[in-house]
């Protein structure tokens, strides 16, 4: 679980960007590119350091009409970190 | 009405690599540019430049490298790094640092550059300084300081031969000292100078053993604090590689003096033509060109490799080193097992045990280029 009131934001070794040419997000990196689905898009979009976990849920639930997002997000948070995609900014 | 045909579309290149200059002050004996090099033609201009960053950005490629010889040398990269940073595409400066000041750092940095690949070649100054035929150590430890004030992640480049393949741990010390996140390993590909000096760089088997297990412990300690990208040699991994992650499939390069290639070295490949980027859009080279489409996919592929399972995890390997090997550019990369030429990489491989006659190095430099006068 990661706690609900860190704030992730992207590390700064990746961008990450909307492509065209993809119809896709994407995080560019040193001489590689991720392309990723809609939802990772959409998550990692909102990770900008100063909204926390329990509101990017609260506003992918709202933006998405959805509910019970909060184990996905984690899922994905969890395997983003371990790509070193994300850092946590503290309190 | 018949319904208009789906034709699925050919992504188009990913990767721009420009490779501005063939001018260096390195002399490096492992280098991978052609041997000829001072028989190119002259190099493209500022427009030109700037016209095949936009129609490469406009096909999608997301990556854009700078490269050469020595990037640096020419005074217009800010340019083109400010013009490819501002169509969206992320920005990598391959150099060896020479030439980088603190002035040009920060009109790169203000330019958008994103990130530098710095080249070292050894861990000591005495090794450094020999293989590439200059006194160049002390400035690369001081660039590497540079960038990384200037908050840069610090990404190094070792090209890994016999006689430094040796000083692993303590070219991998170094790259913790100097604070590296990436540090990429690349055992030489016999390319250019490199294949012209192959006997002299290939390293023992049991060398490359030790290499891979300091490698691993390194790793082991190091975690996800330093990135260690180690590049198994083809001749000794026994397994072709799919080249380019296949030709025409993601990657452009463009040469000093405006050839576009499927890969950095496919210009020594007889019999064909390349495309001058100053008479054909990127579009047409790329989806068009009789070379881009030469080596594609696996159709065109020999025998050897149409029935074998393989075939589409490597398309056959290297058309370089097939050409270079073979005299034939369109046969099974003899790399492979199942070449019937590999018997050639097993000789190289045998060459390489015997630890007496190891030739003198030929260095990259104007003066040995014209006197060689040919391709490898």
């Amino acid at each position: 679980m990661t706690p609900s009131l860190a704030r992730p934001r992207i590390n700064r070794l990746f961008r990450f960007q909307w492509e065209p040419a993809q119809q896709a997000h994407v995080l560019l990196y040193p001489e590689g590119m991720v392309k990723l689905n809609q939802s990772a898009g959409e998550i990692l979009k909102r990770c900008d350091g100063s909204t926390s976990v329990a509101e990017i849920v609260a506003d992918l639930e709202s933006a998405f009409n959805a509910s019970n997002l909060a184990a996905d997000v984690d899922a994905f948070l969890i395997m983003a970190d371990a790509q070193n995609w994300i850092t946590w900014s503290e309190t | 009405m018949n319904a208009p045909l789906l034709i699925p579309q050919r992504p188009g290149p990913l990767w721009l690599l420009a490779e501005v200059t063939y001018r260096c002050p390195l002399h490096c004996a492992f280098c991978y540019n052609p041997v000829d090099f001072t028989q190119a033609g002259p190099e493209l201009s500022t427009d030109d430049w700037l016209k095949v960053i936009r129609q490469a950005r406009e096909l999608g490629a997301a990556q854009f490298g700078i490269s050469g010889g020595e990037p640096l040398l020419r005074d217009d990269i800010e340019i083109l790094v400010a013009e490819a940073r501002q169509l969206g595409f992320y920005t990598n400066l391959i150099t060896s640092g020479v030439g980088l000041t603190e002035a040009r750092l920060a009109a790169l940095k203000a330019a958008g550059l994103d990130h530098i690949q710095l080249s070292f070649q050894d861990a000591t100054r005495e090794a450094n300084d020999l293989i590439t035929n200059t006194r160049t150590f002390d400035l690369k430890r001081k660039v590497a300081a540079m960038t990384k004030a200037a908050g840069y992640p610090t990404v190094i480049n070792c090209v890994l031969h016999r006689s430094n393949i040796d000083h692993l741990d303590r070219i991998i010390e170094m790259a913790v000292e100097i604070g590296a996140e990436y540090l990429e390993l690349a055992n030489t590909q016999y390319h250019g100078w490199a294949f012209l000096n192959r006997q002299s760089l290939m390293p023992t088997e049991a060398q490359l053993a030790e290499a891979e297990a300091v490698t691993e412990r390194w790793r082991q300690r190091l975690g996800k604090t330093m990135r260690i990208l180690f590049v198994t040699p083809d001749y000794q991994s026994k397994k072709p590689k799919k080249c380019m992650n296949g030709w025409g499939e993601v990657f452009l390069s463009v040469t000093p003096d405006g050839l576009a290639l499927p890969c950095h070295t496919a210009r020594m490949l007889p019999g064909l033509e390349f495309p001058d980027v100053r008479e054909h859009d990127i579009d047409w080279i790329w989806h068009e060109s009789p070379l881009f489409n030469r080596f594609r996919g696996t159709a065109w592929l020999p025998e050897t490799c149409q029935s074998c399972d393989e075939k589409d995890n490597d398309h056959g390997g290297c058309r370089c080193q097939a050409f270079m090997l073979t005299g034939d550019a369109g046969a099974t990369d003899p790399v492979c097992p199942k070449s019937p030429d590999h018997a050639l990489i097993e000789a190289a491989l045998a060459d390489a045990e015997r630890s007496a006659d190891v030739k003198p190095l030929v260095f990259r430099d104007p003066k040995n280029s014209k006197a060689l006068g040919r391709a490898f």
